[in-house]
């Protein structure tokens, strides 16, 4: 009997992570990507003439231990340095440093941030386990998953009652109300409302924004620079792919998934080229999937209409600069993680004009400066800055207005920061959201290819009818951040997929 | 006129009103969807004889319908509904079904091809988002037209006769055909279609064109005993006919309540309908997953009822003792001299020739309890070769 074949859609980290383990089970995999080169949100970019940026994500935060060991990324060239401080830069240089592993910080707050990082990361620890699981199917699980479930629920119990009704108090609770409760710096307080909120279309003031950090630190919690940029994740895993035998092929946009009978058949290329495939897996956004690529005609009306409602507006830019020389954050380490979020209030103000579509005057942030790490990513004596900013409206009324806002915005906020920054930039680069959907398919440039929100978690994600990476057309499963866990550069979800396509024999 | 004072007239009046408020000799009037119709004219017995035995006028504007128009209205009702529409042809209409992706009815209605691109689809409740929504990604224009056509039911053996002497001549019409006519330096269409299963046309029109046309018909009918009926009396014929009403026989999807009471095409019957060569539409896999798991849990079936009390809204017994259902419509047949009945049985009951019903009949402001046998019964209850026969005979 011949091998079955897969066509996967996308060559991001999830796509990736999908075929090494489907070709690994025997399967013939092909993965198709519209861009040059594989990676998705892990590519690198030279924006301008010697400057290499990590064209969007800059730091591992939870890469799949399954998905490394599994893919032997270590020897197909992946390094990750040792987990990174942060540093929350203060506009008087008075900066407080968060220690690698989280649990330490300094300044006056130190005592309240170690208890409250050691009372959230064993909430955490108790949820990782669901973050690695296929979602369970609540109406009728199968025998296997009913243990495994029953289990997890126990784990959660046996943290202690007490624990236990904590869990579910933070649970829907807003971080901001925790940082208030819990803390009395201000500095600490905005870092923690930032890395709650970094990736949604959340302020540190709505409901439900404390969970995301409680999955940040369920992923793993530590930051990492792999070595080469981000875009070397990318490279290992592409590697492992082509030794495990997957064809890879790039520039290859699909524009359309073929049914034939009652079943995806294939896939049409921009090209006009068709392909045929036993099975399509989708590792870009379900709603681009369903959409765009699949069409009304082989799905049931209420979930194509449901797959047009998944929110994917996009709240986080990227800034990229060319510096002609090191910028001086008040003495802050280069090599760390440096967060700009002076408090909660700032965090808040920065997201109250996206809900209206405008552009903060302050936007908060998170920047790596690549080449502090390593040679290769800025010409000698040079320097390339990598930031998040957030937030961003998805869809302004005008676009190239709101754009060169936010750059403006940007720059001041770092150059109050930085002295002397300003006169260092040779190049600015600013991908906004709507950039980010064109150039890496993601739908409103949302980071999770859909939001990440309480009520698309688990059994809900993406829709609770595809949340267990099948879909209702048979032969077409999903693979991306869209579905559970979510977005990042994890590999989980196409690890997840994978494994239920194995399991169930499709 | 200002559209937020629309609760002062909760109810709207058709365009005959004029003729049935004059006609409504008992006043009896009852609400739907949204307009004012006549329950009974003066003598519901003699209103469902005219039905069976001569003509009747109906009037139908309340009927919710929607113009479906556009390059993909063809592509778009195929996966909205159940049947094949690439294969209805133009001028022709079909009785059609469609569900909610868990395969759960939806409503029924009729669908009317006026063209390669032009649809009108009716039913009795409005369906409005879910058609919508169901557009996305079709090239199709939607729009609720109830209000812009008017429509009057003529059913009756005399029916072809009533319109040949008002000058229609629809001798080549057959069943589910429709066609155009001249009327008044304008048209109308008339469809062989109905309600009551018997010889009948439905006639559209434009509201202006409502009370010269009922005038013609009513002068044109007068030797042949056309009479206007009410619902009661139509009531009693589409029981006759065994067609299911929205809200009576069943609970659309949507706008059930409680989750058992959806229901599937299968538990109604209606699973006859489904093509399931013609491609996908909306429920399919459901319905395929129910088909071949065995799932349904109910049946709707024809009975008919010992004694001459309606066994309306009674319940279904196995043995006198074990609850195994409900009847949704009921009535005594004038026309058979029966007392007949649908009801939803619970699977396998409706297999069962064991079954009774347990009516409740007032009498003298006393409910006597009367439990009497059922039997199953071919739907429909009433049939007659002249339904069919083209051309019509002359009755
Ligand atoms: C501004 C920003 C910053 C981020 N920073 C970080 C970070 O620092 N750390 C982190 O972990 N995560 C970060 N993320 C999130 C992370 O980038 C994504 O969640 C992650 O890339 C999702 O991986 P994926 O494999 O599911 O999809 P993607 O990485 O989006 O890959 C999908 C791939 O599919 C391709 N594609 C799309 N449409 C088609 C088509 N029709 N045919 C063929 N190919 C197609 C795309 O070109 C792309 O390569 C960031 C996101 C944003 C928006």
């Amino acid at each position: 009997m011949t091998a079955r074949s897969v066509i996967v859609i996308g060559g991001g980290t999830n796509g990736l992570a999908c075929a090494h383990r489907l070709a690994t089970a025997g399967r013939r995999v092909t993965v198709l990507e519209a861009a040059p080169a594989m990676g998705g949100g892990a590519a690198a970019a030279e924006f301008h003439p010697g400057h290499v940026a990590p064209a969007l994500a800059h730091l591992v935060t939870g890469l799949d231990p399954r998905v490394s060991a599994a893919m032997a990324l270590a020897r197909h060239g992946l390094a990750l340095s040792a987990p990174l401080p942060t540093t929350v830069l203060a506009a008087d240089g008075a900066h407080r440093t968060i220690a690698a592993e989280g649990g330490g910080a300094s300044g006056p707050d130190a005592a309240a941030w170690a208890a409250l990082h050691r009372r959230l990361a064993a909430h955490a620890r108790a949820l990782a386990p669901f973050r690695l699981l296929p979602p369970p199917r609540l109406s009728r699980p199968a025998p296997g998953e009913a243990l495994t479930l029953a289990r997890l629920a126990l784990g959660l119990r046996r943290t202690g009652r007490e624990a236990f009704r904590d869990l579910l108090r933070l649970l829907l609770i807003n971080v901001a109300d925790v940082a208030e409760d819990e803390l009395s710096d201000d500095l600490l307080r905005g870092a923690l409302a930032f890395d709650a909120t970094l990736g949604s279309r959340l302020g540190p003031r709505s409901p439900n924004s404390l969970i995301l950090y409680l999955d940040r630190l369920a992923a793993g919690g530590t930051a990492h620079w792999p070595q080469g940029g981000m875009a070397s994740v990318a490279q290992a895993m592409t590697r492992a792919c082509a030794a495990a035998g997957v064809t890879l092929r790039t520039g290859a946009r699909v524009r359309r998934i073929t049914v034939t009978g009652d079943r995806a058949a294939g896939v049409e290329l921009a090209s006009g080229e068709m392909l045929a495939a036993d099975l399509v897996v989708s590792a870009i956004g379900p709603r681009s999937t369903f959409r765009s690529l699949v069409g009304p005609a082989p799905l049931d009306a209420g979930f194509f209409r449901d797959a047009g409602h998944i929110r994917s507006r996009g709240a986080a830019a990227k800034l990229h600069l060319a510096l002609t020389g090191m910028p001086d954050f008040r003495g802050a380490d280069p090599r760390a993680r440096l967060l700009v979020a002076p408090s909660v209030d700032a965090v808040e103000t920065a997201f109250n004009p996206v809900k209206y579509g405008e552009v903060p005057d302050r936007p908060v942030m998170e920047i790596v400066l690549p080449s502090a790490h390593e040679p290769g990513h800025a010409p000698e004596g040079r320097h390339t800055l990598s930031a998040i900013l957030q937030y961003a409206p998805h869809d302004p009324p005008d676009r190239e207005a709101a754009r060169a806002r936010m750059l403006a915005g940007a720059l001041a906020v770092l150059e109050d920061h930085a002295p002397g920054l300003g006169a260092l930039v040779a190049h600015a680069e600013l991908l906004m959201p709507w950039d980010i959907e064109d150039r890496f398919g993601m739908e409103g440039g949302n980071w999770h290819h859909g939001e990440l929100a309480v009520e698309r978690m688990l059994f809900l994600r993406p829709l609770p009818d595809c949340a267990r990476y099948s879909t209702p057309l048979p032969g077409l499963w999903l693979a991306g951040a869209g579905s559970h866990p979510g977005g990042g550069i994890t590999g989980t979800p196409g690890w997840n997929a994978a494994a239920r396509i194995i399991e169930t024999g499709a | 006129m200002n559209e937020l004072l629309h609760f002062r007239t909760p109810l709207r009046t058709t365009p005959f009103h004029p003729r049935t408020a004059a006609l409504n000799r008992l006043n009896r009037w009852s609400p739907w969807a949204g307009y004012t119709t006549a329950l009974c004219y003066g003598d519901t017995a003699m209103e469902h004889s005219a039905i069976r035995n001569a003509a009747s006028l109906y009037d139908l504007c309340p009927m919710v319908k929607y113009r479906i128009t556009g390059p993909q209205a063809e592509a778009f009702l195929d996966r909205l509904t159940v049947r094949s529409v690439a294969r209805l042809a133009p001028g022709a209409a079909q009785y059609t079904i469609w569900c909610d992706d868990e395969g759960r009815l939806l409503d029924d209605g009729t669908l009317f091809r006026h063209g390669p691109q032009d649809f009108l689809l009716t039913c009795q409740e409005r369906h409005l988002p879910w058609l919508l929504d169901s557009a996305a990604g079709y090239d199709v224009a939607i729009a609720d037209v109830t209000a812009d056509v008017a429509a009057l039911a003529l059913q009756g053996p005399c029916a072809a006769w009533v319109l040949r002497e008002a000058g229609f001549d629809v001798a080549a019409l057959a069943p589910f055909r429709l066609a155009d006519f001249p009327f008044d330096e304008d048209r109308i269409t008339i469809s062989r279609t109905g309600f009551t299963g018997d010889l009948g046309y439905e006639l559209w029109m434009k509201p202006w064109q409502a009370l010269p046309l009922w005038d013609l018909l009513m002068r044109a009918g007068a030797p042949r005993g056309l009479r206007p009926v009410g619902s009661e009396a139509l009531d009693i014929a589409r029981i006759e006919a065994g067609f299911l009403l929205t809200n009576a026989d069943f609970v659309p999807a949507d706008q059930a309540v409680r989750e058992d009471r959806v229901r599937s095409p299968f538990e109604l019957g209606l699973d006859w309908l489904i093509d399931w060569e013609k491609g996908h539409f909306t429920g399919r896999r459901a319905l395929l997953a129910e088909r071949d798991g065995g799932t349904s849990n109910w049946a709707l079936v024809g009975l008919d009822v010992e004694g001459n009390i309606s066994a309306a809204g009674s319940l279904l017994y196995l043995d006198r003792r074990h609850e195994a259902g409900h009847v949704t419509s009921a009535c005594w047949s004038p026309t058979l001299k029966r007392s007949i009945a649908l009801a939803q049985i619970r699977r396998p009951f409706d297999r069962i020739d064991r079954l009774w019903v347990e009516i409740y009949a007032l009498r003298e402001l006393q409910y006597a309890k009367l439990m009497m046998r059922v039997r199953p019964a071919p739907r429909p209850f009433f049939v007659h070769p002249r339904r069919r026969a083209t051309p019509p005979g002359d009755w």
